[in-house]
């Protein structure tokens, strides 16, 4: 037994946390924080990650991805936690993508892949329906074939980002079978597309990200379905696993809690400072020992995986004890700072303390959906129960 | 990067599960541990004979050598089988002591008798008025005329009711919690002026508390400086009872799955119900996240550049993380063995009467929790 990281893997580090620390720049970084015009932020950073050849960190390099091993990718994704960096936005790298160059033809890559390196294209991802949500294959949205093309309607729910997208990735019923799962196709639809209508929805964080998306007979032409008809579910199920690798977000929490302890050290409490309340330190302690456990139960998840297993259930075990804390978290981040949690200004602070607030307030409203995103905890649960309790 | 037993200390871990899958089934396990000492000479010997007793002795002591991941590896294989033998307090405790005795001749004389199964000991440190503080000493050691004399009461001592010599951590200078002051000696347990009383723990040990009145007593390490010795071997007996409890966490998930497979109710077996399946994951999860902290601190011990603050860190947290999810796993276990799980019959009860012993050695929960929280957050 040993955590000990070769030399190689230690020289990379070294050359990641350089990156960082030059590229993710204090401008950058305020632009961010603060939250305003999302996109045109996120298409700065991507484009710096680009050009360092480091967008696509999932990705095989005959793709123009960084063909890295899971060890290098985690080595990254800590550093990128480290400096508070922020992810890419996943829809067009980390969940199209892979579906392109895995089960699209060459023609789709070629189209697709460049465009999404150079955040020219902003994606977004159209599984959910208003009647299926934990139970995706019940999904309704009708894709008939008409001539060269589809008319797809029906309509997609919690589509995030869905107003500023260019593209929309989709499952749609094209076929009506015994088991539901089949009969689901894959299907990229252009968001500009007549028919399309993208209706806000107002989450509990007082922001807009989610929408949902109607479509209204929209021409789909049949070069844009990936793979074969009516196969879309094992595409997507393939994506799903992706989807949760480092769905636990051990580096992020980490950096969270140190931002919990820091501010703990500076807040007043009745008669001393809060971080020498014995009742605040033992909720930070029980977080604090979840993580630590927490870190090395995904350690030995990507040992596995670097010893070239698939990893299982574990990766649904990661998802529900990863958002457990990274909630505790986030609530925890409200209690310490206090009042100003409340706040919902994003901009023109009172202090440092009052941007800290309003961004613990909107990270922990926001951060609710964790736990129901990318199958529900519950679900989750359901999942071990099979295939790991074979209950 | 590596998070696996080695190839050897698998085939150590094979060999215990073997012989316990022979020799020690629950019925055959109750015959030693209903019995007037509580536990099994023969399967204790056969321990000897099988190396497993010398493990944590250096090579140059006549032992495996092994490290705290081969203690950790056997003793999470001991967790697994229930085994009431005492082990623990012979090999871990004393023998961890003896190892760090200034004593040559001590140490040449009682480590081979260890290593052969033909010698218990046992260590009295914990007092009646010190909770888990283990230097709040108030037994105190008097010198005349070159020899030494104990005073004082210890409680609870483990391995106490049937040790032929015990180490006794006695005062011989500061105020009665002062880390320093604090010296070993050995005594006979027959000798005058020692007094075992000994009583059963719910979890089958026969345990003793010790009175020394006068009682003559060998000095066993450097005068006043024992703390090193005892905080290296409280590391170590944390981290093995620890791993004793990830063994025991197994074992009761494994059987609470299996029970509910095969329990029928309403005319289904109670498996099928969202409501239990829910509840056995949480089980199994507080199992994985336990012994994912076990192997970090495993990894974090062994690696030199660990610092002190860190290793303290990490075993504070396991056993405050054994505590919660030990207490969980045995709790739910009964719970959904419904009216079986409080019968004395089935084993789920048993394994859990362990895992809260454990919970209560040298410490439980708060305790570790609010020494976490020392090291961690203190200015």
């Amino acid at each position: 037994m040993d955590n000990n990281f070769s030399s190689a893997d230690l020289e990379f580090r070294e050359e990641v946390r350089a990156f960082f620390k030059s590229a993710y720049t204090p401008e950058l970084q305020a632009k961010v924080e603060s939250g305003v015009d999302h996109k045109s932020v996120a298409i700065e950073w991507q484009n710096k990650l680009n050009a360092q050849g480091w967008v696509a960190v999932d990705w095989p390099v005959e793709v123009g991805g960084t063909g890295w091993t899971p060890l290098q990718k985690f080595i990254f994704e800590t550093e990128r936690c480290e400096a508070g960096a922020p992810d890419v936005v996943p829809f067009g790298i980390k969940m199209v993508a892979p579906v392109i160059f895995t089960f699209g033809n060459d023609e789709q890559k070629k189209r697709f892949l460049p465009r999404i390196l150079k955040s020219e294209d902003w994606w977004c991802q159209g599984y959910s329906e208003p009647g299926a949500g934990s139970d995706l294959a019940a999904l309704q949205t009708k894709a008939v074939k008409d001539g060269d093309d589809y008319l797809v309607t029906g309509a997609k729910i919690w589509t995030t980002y869905a107003q500023s997208a260019d593209w929309i990735f989709c499952l749609v019923r094209t076929g009506t079978f015994e088991k539901r799962q089949q009969g689901i196709s894959f299907l990229l639809i252009d968001m500009k597309t007549e028919g399309i209508q993208v209706n806000p929805i107002h989450s509990i964080d007082n922001h807009h990200s989610l929408n949902e998306v109607v479509f209204d007979n929209v021409r789909v032409p049949q070069e844009n379905l990936i793979g074969v008809e009516n196969q879309g579910w094992t595409y997507a199920k393939a994506l799903l696993a992706h989807e949760r690798t480092g769905i636990a977000g051990v580096a992020d929490c980490r950096r969270w809690l140190r931002e919990i302890t820091e501010l703990a050290q500076n807040q007043s409490n009745y008669k001393g400072m809060l971080i020498e309340d014995p009742q605040f330190q033992t909720r930070l302690s029980n977080i604090e020992i979840e993580l630590l456990a927490l870190e090395y139960l995904e350690l030995r998840v990507l040992a596995k995986l670097s010893s070239g297993e698939t990893p299982g259930a574990e990766s649904s075990l990661l998802k529900i004890k990863g958002t457990e804390i990274q909630q505790s978290l986030q609530e925890l981040r409200m209690q310490t700072i206090g009042a100003y949690s409340g706040s919902l200004h994003l901009d023109d602070f009172e202090s440092d303390l009052h941007r800290r607030g309003s961004n613990s307030r909107r990270a922990y409203m926001y951060g609710r959906a964790a736990t129901i995103y990318g199958g529900s905890n519950e679900v989750q649960r359901n999942v071990i129960a099979k295939a790991v309790l074979g209950l | 990067m590596n998070f696996e037993y080695s190839e050897e200390q698998n085939l150590l871990k094979e060999s215990i599960a073997r012989w316990a899958q022979d020799n020690y089934s629950f019925d055959q396990r109750r015959v030693g541990a209903d019995s007037e000492n509580g536990f099994s000479k023969d399967h204790y010997n056969t321990f000897a004979e099988l190396g497993w007793l010398s493990v944590p002795f250096s090579e140059a002591n006549g032992g495996y050598g092994g490290s705290v991941v081969d203690i950790a590896a056997v003793m999470e294989e001991f967790g697994k089988a229930l085994v009431v033998e005492p082990v623990f307090p012979t090999l871990i405790l004393f023998g961890g002591l003896l190892e760090r005795s200034t004593n040559d001749a001590v140490k040449a004389d009682l480590i081979p008798q260890v290593i052969d199964g033909s010698f218990m000991g046992s260590v009295a440190m914990y007092e009646p008025q010190a909770r888990f503080d283990a230097s709040n000493i108030a037994t105190t050691a008097t010198e005349s005329g070159g020899t030494y004399t104990l005073s004082g009461h210890k409680s609870v001592v483990l391995g106490g009711a049937h040790a032929q010599k015990i180490i006794v951590v006695a005062r011989t200078s500061g105020a009665q919690t002062d880390e320093d002051g604090l010296s070993l000696f050995l005594v006979d347990a027959d000798a005058s002026g020692v007094a075992v009383n000994p009583y059963p723990l719910m979890d089958g040990q026969h345990v003793a508390d010790i009175h020394f009145d006068g009682a003559s007593a060998q000095l066993i390490s450097d005068l006043g400086n024992a703390s090193v010795a005892i905080n290296e071997v409280l590391t170590i007996a944390h981290v093995a009872l620890a791993a004793e409890a990830i063994g025991l966490m197994e074992v009761l998930n494994r059987t609470t799955v299996e029970y509910t497979k095969t329990r029928k109710q309403f005319g289904v077996t109670i498996s099928s119900f969202q409501a239990l399946q829910h509840r056995m994951v949480d089980t199994f999860m507080s199992y994985e996240q336990a012994k994912s902290l076990l192997i970090g601190t495993l990894v974090e011990l062994t690696d030199e550049t660990t610092s002190a603050k860190r290793a303290s860190k990490m075993v504070n947290a396991l056993r405050t993380l054994v505590a919660k999810n030990g207490k969980h796993i045995g709790d739910e276990a009964i719970q959904l063995h419904g009216g079986m799980g409080i019968t004395d019959e089935m084993s789920v009860g048993h394994y859990h009467k362990r895992m809260m012993m454990i919970n209560l050695m040298f410490g439980n929960g708060d305790f570790f929790q609010n020494q976490f929280n020392q090291v961690a957050y203190a200015s």
